[in-house]
């Protein structure tokens, strides 16, 4: 399985390290809604086909990714920085 | 006389082995059951089999969507064993070592339980210390366990690497001896045959693709065969769980779907009589009846539906197994596959009632189900029957993670992909 990361490039599975679903929204941390927190904590949705995710490439340039990837192929569909920020400063578009 | 004996064998040679019966009848779907349970699993299977035994319910379909067999109960690395830590875990797991224990007489079928031992290594004192605790768990809840020092691991497995300039050198281990291994697909067949035989429907390649419902209340299946009603639908489909619940409306659980490769060598002469873990990986190993030698490690660590995983993880569980055993390094890899696993957010299984009225629940097996089989069955079919579930089951329930009540007996917390 290959990922792309948008700064490095291709690289191997192995590079990255799985963060886990990124379907799930943090509640407010003032927020004191204890069922909102319990499914933030627990609750998945463990998609069946394109699923929205999180890795980091911790053995490369260490940022976090969204990536959305079927759990029935493990095609990699897309790839951006998880913190959509970054596109302006370390996209490849940018550096240029 | 029971339908398999020395006699019946030695009759049918007689009769050039015409005369048997199949194991199971081919069972067209018929439109109504007292219980429906999707998945033809071997949690499936004996959950049929033990409502038709212990609860008279005989008027039941198992739904399987392939043939049996074709799914994690014939894709696992066998190991049957009770060896946890809470006393919940270890209470349940010690329920299905005693299934297991009579299991081929019970079915009348040979399901090859093998009490071989499992022993799993131990490489620093701290974690012979730990070792030391939990097999002193085990026993006071009744299970077996006994600590081993390296000389007589040596004794044991001749082959491991002992030596005290090895990376991970061997302190000692903790050895349960009534557990061990299983002939995986006898399980499924010999469910099977014991259900068939109490008048259990078991149909296979239909596939459950959605639910009927009355209001709330779930009461019935549509399939790729049609139509099927009952008055309580048992869900049992381990990595598809997500899938199929989503088909009813739960479109969240505390559940996420992963990989878990398994491998087999070529056939080698008798050479580990036992099942052993590496404890500074995650690393298992056993040797078959063929002579291959079945093994595993880490699941993929990523959420995954495919039944087939990527390199790093085999090159990770041959580095592991050529650490234990250097002389196994020229022995070549026949076979590796991969099974969905179904990782709940504690480690623990799901047996439960619900989540919607008419529905029962038996998910959350992460990649150790197939040592549950005996137990899962007998407590999930006990709580489909009563509508309560069995003592062994009741810590088991799904609204545990949002009441602070979970499962964890490695205290990884909610990440699946580390339990």
């Amino acid at each position: 399985m290959l990922i792309t990361c948008p700064y490095c490039g291709p690289r191997d599975v192995s590079e990255y390290t799985y963060q886990g679903d990124g379907n799930r929204t943090r509640p407010d941390p003032a927020s004191t809604d204890q069922a909102a927190w319990n499914a933030y904590v627990y609750d998945r949705v463990n998609i069946a086909g394109a699923h929205n995710e999180i890795w980091q490439h911790s053995g490369g340039c260490r940022v976090h990714l969204a990536v959305t990837r079927s759990t029935t192929t493990h095609a990699v569909e897309s790839v951006r920085f998880a913190n959509a920020r970054l596109d302006e400063t370390l996209s490849p578009e940018a550096a240029r | 006389m029971a339908e398999y004996s020395a006699l019946a064998l030695l009759k049918n040679a007689f009769s050039g082995n015409t005369d048997w019966k199949p194991a199971w009848r081919k069972a067209e779907p018929k439109p109504r059951y007292d219980v429906i349970i999707v998945g033809g699993g071997g949690h499936g299977l004996s959950t049929a089999y033990y409502l038709a035994k212990e609860h008279g319910i005989t008027n039941v379909a198992v739904l399987e969507r392939g043939y049996l067999g074709s799914g994690n109960v014939g894709r696992n690395t066998v190991t049957v064993r009770s060896n946890y830590m809470l006393p919940e875990s270890i209470r349940f797991y010690e329920h299905s070592m005693k299934l297991w224990e009579n299991l081929s007489h019970d079915l009348n079928y040979n399901v090859m339980f093998s009490q071989r031992g499992v022993l799993n290594l131990g490489h620093s004192p701290a974690q012979m210390d730990e070792f030391a605790k939990r097999g002193n768990t085990m026993r006071h809840l009744g299970a077996d366990a006994e600590l081993m020092d390296s000389a007589a691991i040596k004794r044991l497995i001749p082959a491991i690497d002992d030596s005290r300039s090895a990376r991970f050198p061997i302190v000692g281990g903790l050895m349960q001896r009534r557990a061990g291994t299983a002939r995986h697909d006898a399980v499924a067949w010999g469910y099977a045959r014991g259900a068939d035989r109490r008048g259990v429907d078991i149909v296979e390649n239909c596939e459950v693709n959605g639910f009927i419902r009355e209001g709330d209340r779930i009461v019935g299946v549509t399939t790729s065969r049609g139509e099927i009603r009952a008055a309580k639908v048992g869900v049992a489909v381990a990595g598809s769980t997500g899938h199929v619940m989503r088909m009813a409306g739960v479109d969240r659980l505390p559940i996420e779907s992963h990989v878990l490769q398994a491998f087999v060598t070529e056939s080698l002469k008798p050479f580990l009589d036992t099942v052993i873990t590496f404890g500074m990986g995650h690393f298992y190993i056993n040797q078959s009846d063929k002579g291959g030698l079945v093994y595993g490690g880490d699941i993929d660590g990523y959420n995954s539906y495919a039944q087939r995983g990527n390199l790093p993880i085999v090159e990770d569980v041959m580095s592991e197994m050529v650490t234990l055993f250097p002389s196994l390094a020229p022995v070549r890899m026949l076979r590796s596959w991969g099974g969905v696993c179904d990782m709940s957010m504690d480690g623990a299984p799901i047996i439960d009632i619900g989540p919607l009225p008419g529905m029962y629940l038996n998910c959350g097996w992460c990649y150790g189900g197939f040592k549950a089989t005996p137990a899962s069955g007998f407590c999930f079919a006990h709580t489909i029957a009563r509508d309560e579930p069995h003592a062994f089951n009741a810590p088991f329930r799904l609204d545990r993670f949002h009441r602070g009540t979970v499962i964890d007996d490695k205290g990884q917390g909610a990440t699946p992909r580390l339990h």
